[in-house]
């Protein structure tokens, strides 16, 4: 059985992602409790499956290590991983809070050796690399994986398989007899920072998501480039593998529009700018890029990163949304849709489509179980009917990284002041 | 100039957009435009050469003020309402509703190109259905067909016979409806009265002249 300790004077933080993970550490280093609770096996959330952030384009191992540095370092922060809150009830100071934690199969004295791995014959999606790829039945989720401790799929549970895997194992870590548990505990004020997904790209049926191989999304487009990705880091198209040197991207796949997202996402036409940098690296003067787009928001100081890939000779701007895909023989998408700029018509193939989708909340407001005021999009709102739940990073908006870890910041000093008036008996 | 140009060309002097947003259908839609061009790219009727201005652009000549060149473009004519902008629009703009409402207000104007065969097409319909309340299909098609003369038209409904013979087979046209009015529907009266009716409410909504 987990054992967690936390009190009215704990502050919950529910996500592990970038968000999460600086609300745990910012409210901890002022010597608050904190508990952490992640539904992946891992912490870092999206941010992890990223190959590099702009505008520096450093690798998020870099950001991360030193906030697994803090997180390690810091005695009053108990993480759980693999846990889902179900249920909160009570109110600001007051929260009791159910979380239901998934087994699995491995105990804390893993030591990452990956016997396991070597045991284990069945394959399962790499829900890390967006489904590109397959795993064994028992991985590490990622290289930098937090807590660095393996994984067992339930698939394998009960098989001989799994009794094969458990054999390999010389530190006894494998238990196989881990069962679903629900824990319940107490807290002052909650972090919410569930984060966000992509806009489900197969919704926007004309660009034909899900239906043409060469028409991904930006998100695994990431995965494309790192080399800890499925292809070795090589910019491959999936149908046939052909490296991908003519690359079209398509702003605004979903976002800004009535029919989808109505919000803009606002980290996309900076990562489609960041990502046509991938292809410029992989290769060079023989790479093109084209980036479809309705008006670039290179929010606030990025310009200077727009003006930069606008130089290169690589890489072209069409002002226009893509009104429709069809398929070549050769696989190839082509492109149709008007040049807004001189009513150009067009129709142009490239080798790989990467449909730039907007984020939207993975929980939404009215998916959260205690009444949280949300906006249009599923948003969690800053106001004080939410009592001490506050939002944080893309649960609150699209925001990029830089802006989640803000965000964050702002969440932690609200929850850190409900807990201190908690301690003074004010609340 | 008609005397309705003159009215709307004093009431609004040069706020163009705010003439359409007022008098055209669904005018008030077009401040929503983004200019994205998705509606020109899904128009079907976008790849012949008579679409010189396609929607995204009469918009923003709308915005522009270029009254004379949205009112006598022949572009909302060729709109063929197949709806794929409409639904295909991030704004929700009902794009297709807007070329009807375009072309309907240039043409109350008398500023619609003359000779343009939707126009006369649309035209011939409406009086046809409206003066017994049903359409008498063999009288709209010998309009149709016989607009630019006598031989033409025989050219024309020659080259259609199998169309035609068809239709008749199937009993969904009476070569008897060329004699006489044709079939009519039982209370004309009240249809033209409905119609009358209809066209106050509009001037009213207007503030046109009735």
């Amino acid at each position: 059985m987990t054992s967690v300790v936390a009190t009215n004077q704990t502050i919950l933080v529910v996500g592990g992602g970038i968000s999460g993970m600086t609300a745990a550490l910012e409210a901890a280093e002022t010597g608050k409790q904190v508990v952490l609770v992640e539904k992946n096996p891992y912490l870092g959330g999206r941010t992890v499956q990223l190959y590099r952030y702009f505008p520096k384009m450093c690798h998020p191992t870099c950001g991360l290590e030193i906030n697994l540095r803090r997180l390690k370092a810091n005695p009053r922060i108990q993480v759980l991983t693999m846990a889902e809150v179900t249920g909160i009830s009570g109110a600001k100071g007051d929260y009791s809070v159910s979380v239901k934690l998934a087994p699995r199969f491995v105990n804390e004295n893993c030591t990452a050796c990956g016997e396991c791995n070597k045991a284990a014959t069945t394959e399962i999606d790499d829900a890390f690399n967006y489904n590109l790829g397959k795993v064994k039945a028992a991985y590490l989720p990622n290289d930098m994986a937090y807590p660095q401790r393996y994984v067992i799929d339930p698939s394998v549970v009960g098989t001989a398989e799994g009794q094969a895997i458990k054999a390999a194992c010389k530190y006894s870590a494998v238990d196989l007899d881990m069962k679903e548990e629900v824990v319940t505990l107490n807290a002052g004020a909650i972090v919410w920072a569930t984060g966000w997904q992509p806009y489900d790209a197969a919704k926007i049926t004309p660009y034909r998501y899900g239906e043409f191989k060469n028409v991904i999304t930006n998100v695994e487009f990431e995965r494309l480039a790192d080399p800890h990705g499925p292809t070795g880091g090589k910019i491959l198209r999936p149908s046939d593998g052909k490296e991908a040197r003519n690359v079209a991207f398509i702003q605004c796949a979903g976002s800004r529009d009535e029919n989808h997202l109505r919000h803009c996402s606002r980290f996309c036409c900076m990562a489609s700018l960041k990502q046509t940098r991938y292809v410029d690296e992989a290769f060079g003067a023989d790479g093109k890029s084209t980036i479809y787009y309705i008006d670039i928001r290179a929010i606030d100081r990025f310009e200077d990163f727009y003006q930069q890939v606008q130089a290169n000779p690589n890489v072209s701007f069409v002002k226009s949304k893509v009104a429709r895909i069809t398929e070549d023989k050769n696989g190839d998408p082509r492109l149709w849709g008007v040049n807004t700029e001189g009513y150009i018509r067009y129709a142009e193939p490239h080798d790989l489509v990467v449909l730039a989708v907007g984020m939207e909340p993975s929980v939404k407001n009215v998916a959260i179980p205690i009444e949280v005021l949300g906006d249009s999009s599923g948003f969690v709102m800053a106001d004080p009917a939410n009592g001490g739940i506050f939002g944080a990073g893309c649960a609150t908006n699209a925001l990029d990284v830089n802006r989640a870890v803000q965000s964050a910041t702002a969440a932690a000093l609200g929850a850190v002041q409900v807990v201190s008036k908690v301690a003074r008996g004010e609340a | 100039m008609s005397d309705m140009n003159q009215q709307m060309t004093a009431r609004y002097k040069n706020n163009f957009l705010k003439e359409i947003e007022e008098q055209a259908e669904m005018g008030d839609w077009v401040k929503m435009c983004m200019q994205c061009g998705v509606c020109s790219g899904s128009c079907p009727t976008n790849f012949h050469s008579a679409w010189d201005h396609p929607p995204q652009e009469l918009f923003m000549m709308i915005r522009a003020g270029k009254r004379d060149e949205v009112l006598e473009s022949g572009s909302m004519w060729n709109c063929v309402s197949c709806y794929n902008c409409y639904v295909r629009c991030p704004r929700k703009v009902p794009i297709t509703h807007i070329m009807h409402g375009l072309a309907e207000y240039a043409y109350r104007l008398g500023k619609a190109p003359k000779q343009q065969p939707t126009q006369f097409l649309s035209k011939t319909f409406w009086d046809n259905a409206t003066k017994t309340g049903r359409v008498n299909e063999v009288k709209l098609t010998q309009t149709l067909y016989f607009k630019n003369g006598l031989m033409d038209g025989i050219k024309q409904a020659m080259a259609m016979q199998s169309v035609a013979l068809g239709l008749v087979k199937a009993k969904r046209l009476n070569p008897m409806e060329a004699v006489g009015g044709g079939h009519k529907c039982k209370d004309i009266k009240g249809i033209h009265a409905m119609l009358a009716k209809a066209r106050e409410l509009e001037a009213q909504r207007k503030g046109r002249a009735a």
